[in-house]
């Protein structure tokens, strides 16, 4: 049989004729996964006399990890098609971050941070406790933990949050945490801006805690930021949207991708929505080349992935959507994109002509760094989930699978093919 | 011996791999009945395993009924280092091709007790029913596997210490730093590939035309190791025409003048002697 059962009974798959993504290049290797993992081949050659029980046929295409999305707003029911939205209050968050679970399946999402913009303490109070961070599988993409935008965030930069509903630290800190958002056991990421008084206490907690946080929408400048840095912040979000522009005297958030001031061994993430419309290209390329590493793609979708132009709410409030863009109704302020990921990693090789191996990673890799499960996630090291995306050269998703399954093909559709 | 001789390293390599299926194929093995081969590593084997991996995957040939016994391995290296030579079988070899790994056999050089492992070595090529065909290279002091200038020509599978010449060869395995070679080695004895039914011996490039010429045109002597094959009854060389360099011209026309008759040795088999 497939092995000598001296470490596992269970079946052992073998993705062939297939280039993967592994120690920062396309390889041609076949891809090896038992029990949900990566396994080593050459360990189950030697040590357990072991083979493959079943091949799966890539027929040529890129294997690489699978997405990560770590700023994706969604709606709840009713709207129907995309309409969900989490800000909006409901007794059944939960079906509402599984149908946006299922859908991201196509984009070769794999795991993702459920995004809520600023809302009232009511509804954090109900919705966070509803959702814990879960694997990904046949049902859809795995929750990482929210990612709580707001709302402590500045008021000249709000974009399209609800401006009633930011809040200041008033008690210095911690009780204020406790007050906006209930329990934060099912937190992954706090986006705040770090001028607020008091905020770099919250920052300390935060992180503390295991709690990403990340500054945006936000007025600081860049001594504030790299305070904030300096207590543990490690990702900005959507950079350049909703912070103060690139200035050569005070380069605000913007300058922490070439600050001296990060501490040693520690990198500065950011998020980019390379959707086209948030990011001028010449600015995408201006961050990428400061600072390769740090890159992150996000879609910051919202309500409207997947839904036709016209009206829709994103939390508190009401957008319009035209074409590709969206915006808070009767307004010129974009409001979330509507791009998916794989949209955003092609969007992002074409506008920075880096290499297919870099774009990747920027979905992939550094999310996972971001988030500190790099050691199970965005990579096909040996020993990590088997969660990965097949792509054809053109970078388009093929298949998803989630612990070595498929669980989204390219044709099917509500049903995934058998394997 | 049969000396064969190709313009360049891309030809021997195919003409050692057609030589090789061939013989596979017309043992004919199965279930019953494994065809043995003894297999080097080294940069000078690469081309043929890159062939005979080629016929694996087009159907021409199977290793579901071959059994391989490596010539040695470093001692000392941990098993899945990069340049141990059981990570050499692995990716330049064995993970391409439909061999089941309970049919491969490469000394241990981490084993408790060294000679003990050479001496069970030694048992499994006998249980296996001996060596068909035993495949190696020669280093450029003319050593076959690492039986160093000095062993014995009658010698048996063992430790080894490497000789200077040969941690020197192998320090561009390891960033050219001299200090990272592994000093010692398990390895086959010259005696124990002499007992294989036939012996093919691969020698590419100028710098080994030295070592060839000592293997060759000169006598049966310890300090050449590959000399002893002179008295093996089926001894084949497959060189290149850089490793002919410092033969007689007289030798190399007298073998150059048989090519046509050694070609038919690599004569694409009808599909009925295939496998069963």
């Amino acid at each position: 049989m497939p092995s000598n059962k001296s470490v596992s009974d269970a079946p052992i798959t073998q993705f062939v004729n297939c280039r993967i993504l592994r120690d920062h290049k396309l390889q041609r290797e076949d891809l090896w996964v038992r029990e949900g993992r990566i396994l080593d081949p050459e360990k189950l050659f030697f040590d357990e006399q072991g083979y493959a029980d079943k091949r799966v046929d890539c027929e040529g295409s890129i294997v690489a990890p699978g997405f990560i999305d770590v700023q994706i707003n969604a709606c709840l029911p009713p709207s129907g098609g995309y309409g969900i939205d989490f800000s909006q209050a409901s007794d059944d968050v939960s079906s509402g971050i599984s149908f946006v679970a299922k859908k991201i399946l196509e984009h070769g999402v794999t795991s993702f941070c459920p995004t809520l913009v600023t809302s009232p303490p009511a509804v954090y109070h109900k919705v966070l406790p509803q959702v814990k961070a879960q694997n990904g599988g046949q049902h859809g993409a795995g929750v990482l933990g929210f990612h709580l935008e707001g709302p402590f965030i500045s008021e000249e930069k709000k974009g399209a949050h609800p401006e009633q509903y930011l809040r200041t630290f008033r008690s210095g800190g911690i009780e204020d945490l406790a007050e906006a958002y209930g329990s934060l056991d099912n937190a992954a990421i706090v986006t705040l801006a770090p001028e607020l008084e008091s905020s770099q206490a919250a920052v300390k907690e935060l992180c503390q805690r295991g709690i990403t946080v990340s500054l945006g929408h936000s007025v600081a400048n860049l001594s504030q930021a790299e305070e904030a840095v300096q207590n543990g912040a490690s990702f900005i979000t959507h950079l350049f949207n909703a912070m103060l522009p690139f200035h050569h005297r005070d380069p605000g958030i913007v300058g922490l991708l070439t600050s001296d001031k990060v501490p040693a061994g520690r990198t500065v993430y950011y998020g980019m929505i390379a959707d086209g419309i948030h990011t001028n290209p010449a600015a995408l390329r201006i961050a990428h080349r400061a600072h390769p590493s740090g890159l992150v793609l996000v879609t910051d979708a919202i309500t409207a992935m997947g839904l036709p132009p016209g009206r829709h709410t994103l939390g508190q409030q009401v957008i319009e959507i035209h074409g590709l863009h969206a915006y808070v109704a009767g307004t010129k302020t974009l409001s979330g994109s509507i791009a998916t990921m794989d949209m955003c990693v092609r969007h992002f090789k074409q506008a920075s002509g880096c290499s297919v191996e870099e774009a990747l990673a920027a979905a992939s890799l550094h999310p996972a760094q971001l988030l500190g499960i790099s050691h199970k996630k965005g990579n096909l090291d040996y020993g990590s989930d088997a969660d990965l995306v097949l792509l054809d050269d053109a970078l388009n998703v093929r298949s998803t699978y989630i612990s070595g399954e498929e669980v989204w093909r390219k044709g099917s559709r509500e049903k995934k093919s058998a394997v | 011996m049969k000396l064969i001789i190709l313009n360049d390293y891309d030809q021997a390599s195919e003409w050692a791999a057609k030589y090789i299926r061939n013989k596979i194929l017309l043992f004919g093995p199965g279930p019953d009945k494994y065809f043995t081969l003894g297999l080097p590593t080294g940069s000078t084997p690469l081309g043929c395993y890159k062939k005979l991996i080629q016929y694996c995957k087009n159907g021409e040939l199977s290793f579901q009924y071959v059994k391989t016994f490596n010539m040695d391995e470093y001692v000392g290296l941990p098993r899945d280092h990069p340049e141990s030579y059981h990570s050499f079988m692995w990716n330049n070899f064995f993970k391409h091709i439909d061999i089941r790994a309970e049919n491969t056999h490469i000394l241990d050089g981490n084993a408790a007790d060294l000679q003990a492992e050479c001496d069970a070595f030694e048992k499994k090529i006998m249980d296996a029913g001996g060596i068909e065909l035993f495949v190696g290279g020669i280093g450029p002091d003319g050593h076959i596997a690492f039986n160093e200038p000095g062993s014995s020509l009658v010698s048996r599978t063992r430790v080894k210490t490497l000789a200077k010449d040969t941690i020197m060869a192998n320090a561009r395995f390891f960033d050219g730093d001299l200090s990272k070679v592994p000093t010692m080695a398990l390895t086959v004895g010259v005696g124990t590939v002499m007992d294989a039914k036939e012996v093919m011996i691969l020698i590419t490039g100028a710098h080994k035309a030295f070592a060839l010429y000592k293997a060759i045109e000169d006598g049966v002597n310890h300090m050449w190791t590959v000399s002893a094959f002179q008295q093996h009854p089926q001894t084949v060389f497959v060189c290149d025409e850089d490793a002919t360099l410092e033969l007689r011209v007289k030798t190399v026309k007298y073998f150059k003048g048989m090519m046509h008759v050694h070609n038919k040795l690599v004569e694409s088999l009808n599909s009925e002697s295939k496998k069963k």
